[in-house]
């Protein structure tokens, strides 16, 4: 964001280097949505910043990340910094004997022979193909920086129990918020007897979205859950855990419904099966990702009005409706990183306490 | 739909899948379980003191009760115990009173009897002594009486004026 904010200052200079569509002025609607969309995406370079020289070239402020690839002839490692912040495939990398270009935050592997890489009307590359991209990309940056911040916390709140009995510091801040994950969300949907093996997988969980939700709205601009890979993993953990740990019970309720005429029982057995293996996971994921990315939407959008408002009401009051409004809806989304996390983990363990419910009778 | 697929990185899905799981085996090992242990321990550490303060107040109630009782019983027993000494001293007195009656009632007879025998024994003696003199003065008269009527008469007097009756 930080980015774009900048980038939007910077347009006041009028020189243009126009090689490049990412980056310089954004002026248009379009623009800005195209803007938007490339910001939400991940990303191979850590960019802090862009601006225009003097020169009037294009400078950007950031580092490059490590290119990973799985591609037809084996591993393929290089820096990010080869493409030169191109993201329209015009910039084409040659290592070990294949060539490869960057469209829309995909690597791309072009086919043999291919030099260049040619797109069709609708802007799709027809002579290349993606390839497994195992990349350090912003997103795993985001994502091992958040592993780090955490494992760092709570391993020092863990090594303060054993010198004292109430913690100091940022580690007493971080108890109640343990105690809160365990008291509210595993007690009371996964029951006192079993919440205990689960509470690894579901405080890890909870403080991993929190943590990036919340790094997803510092100037960093990380945009880790909303990244649908990420939260496919996420409900995909939470899946394997309720389907490996159902009770005797919760499979005998599922395939075979007691107290339902016997034709019925299959359909239900099928209703049932898809809602715990297709709809409750997918429900968890896409909840996630579509209200980080979104909040992220709007805030992005809400900036840009003062571009786009600029000619209806001039620079001042644009650039203060767009202040205020961004403000306002920046405090509702540290809001919603919370509140996310926590439906997250409340749901996960809503799941798992189904599945691990044991019935006194039938 | 197709946008969200087209988005969907594998290697992204990949990398997040390890770097979790790891993260989950070692926050698990190196936090989460000491955390858990550690709050658990001082909870239960915590309830423990609770019964104990608990415990110690019921405790002191009935110690409480206990001398409570203690007194009140030390209490009858000394009423009782003054109650018995007012009595043996009551008593005491009461003998005290009527051997001293016994003795001085004996004492006094015993006096009464001497006097009356002392008594008896002067006048015994008296009546001995009168009539010793008796029969002295009546010795001498009569060897007076023989000579001289007059002479008779001076010695009955002079004899009566020397015998005073002591």
């Amino acid at each position: 964001m930080a980015f774009f904010s900048a980038t939007i200052f910077a347009s006041g200079i009028e020189k243009k280097v126009d090689n490049q569509k990412d980056g310089g002025q954004i002026n248009t609607n379009s623009e800005v949505k195209a803007y938007i969309e490339h910001h939400l995406k991940d990303s191979h370079d850590f960019a802090l910043f862009s601006y225009t020289s003097d020169q009037g070239e294009r400078k950007h402020v950031g580092f490059p990340l490590p290119v990973i690839l799985w591609t037809s002839k084996g591993l393929v490692t290089f820096m990010s910094s080869e493409f030169h912040h191109n993201d329209d495939g015009h910039v084409v990398v040659e290592k070990g004997g294949l060539k490869f270009a960057k469209i829309h935050s995909k690597i791309y592997e072009l086919d043999n022979g291919a030099a260049t890489v040619s797109f069709d009307e609708t802007h799709h590359a027809t002579n290349a193909h993606k390839t497994l991209d195992f990349s350090i990309t912003k997103s795993v940056v985001g994502i091992l920086l958040a592993g780090l911040l955490i494992f760092l916390g709570f391993s020092k709140l863990a090594k303060q129990y054993k010198t004292r009995k109430i913690p100091k510091g940022i580690s007493r801040v971080l108890e109640p918020l343990v105690l809160y994950v365990r008291d509210e969300i595993a007690k009371p949907n996964i029951g006192e007897k079993k919440y205990r093996k689960f509470m690894p997988f579901l405080l890890t969980v909870f403080f991993f979205i929190w943590l990036l939700n919340l790094l997803g709205l510092t100037p960093l601009g990380f945009n880790v859950t909303g990244q649908i890979a990420v939260t496919v993993c996420l409900a995909l953990l939470t899946m394997i855990i309720y389907i490996t740990n159902g009770s005797k019970d919760f499979w005998a309720h599922t395939l075979w419904m007691p107290g339902v005429p016997y034709i019925l029982r299959p359909v239900l057995a099928v209703i049932e099966l898809v809602g715990f293996i297709i709809i409750k996971p997918f429900s968890l994921l896409v909840r996630l990702f579509a209200n980080i990315t979104a909040g992220h939407f709007v805030v992005m959008s809400l900036i840009a009005l003062m571009i786009t408002m600029k000619e209806a009401f001039g620079p001042v009051a644009s650039t203060g409706m767009s202040l205020v409004l961004a403000l306002f809806i920046m405090v509702i989304e540290i809001l919603v990183a919370f509140l996310q996390a926590f439906i997250f983990t409340m749901l996960s363990s809503l799941f798992i306490g189904m599945a691990v419910e044991e019935h006194e009778h039938h | 739909m197709e946008t969200l697929l087209n988005d969907f990185s594998p290697g992204l899905f990949f990398m997040q899948l390890i770097i979790l799981i790891i993260l989950i085996v070692l926050l698990g090992k190196f936090a989460w379980k000491p955390i858990l242990n550690s709050l658990e321990e001082r909870e239960t550490g915590i309830e423990d003191a609770l019964q104990a303060a608990e415990n110690a107040r019921k405790e002191m109630q009935n110690l409480n009760a206990d001398n409570e009782r203690l007194l009140k019983e030390a209490r009858a027993e000394r009423d009782a115990m003054m109650k018995e000494a007012r009595e043996i001293s009551d008593k005491l007195i009461a003998d005290a009173k009527e051997d001293a009656k016994e003795v001085t009632t004996k004492l006094i007879e015993n006096a009464q009897a001497s006097i009356q025998q002392e008594k008896q024994a002067a006048l015994a003696e008296i009546k001995k002594s009168v009539a010793e003199l008796s029969i002295g003065i009546a010795e001498s008269v009569i060897k007076k009486e023989l000579s001289n009527k007059k002479d008779q008469l001076d010695l009955v007097e002079g004899i009566l004026k020397d015998v005073t009756l002591n």
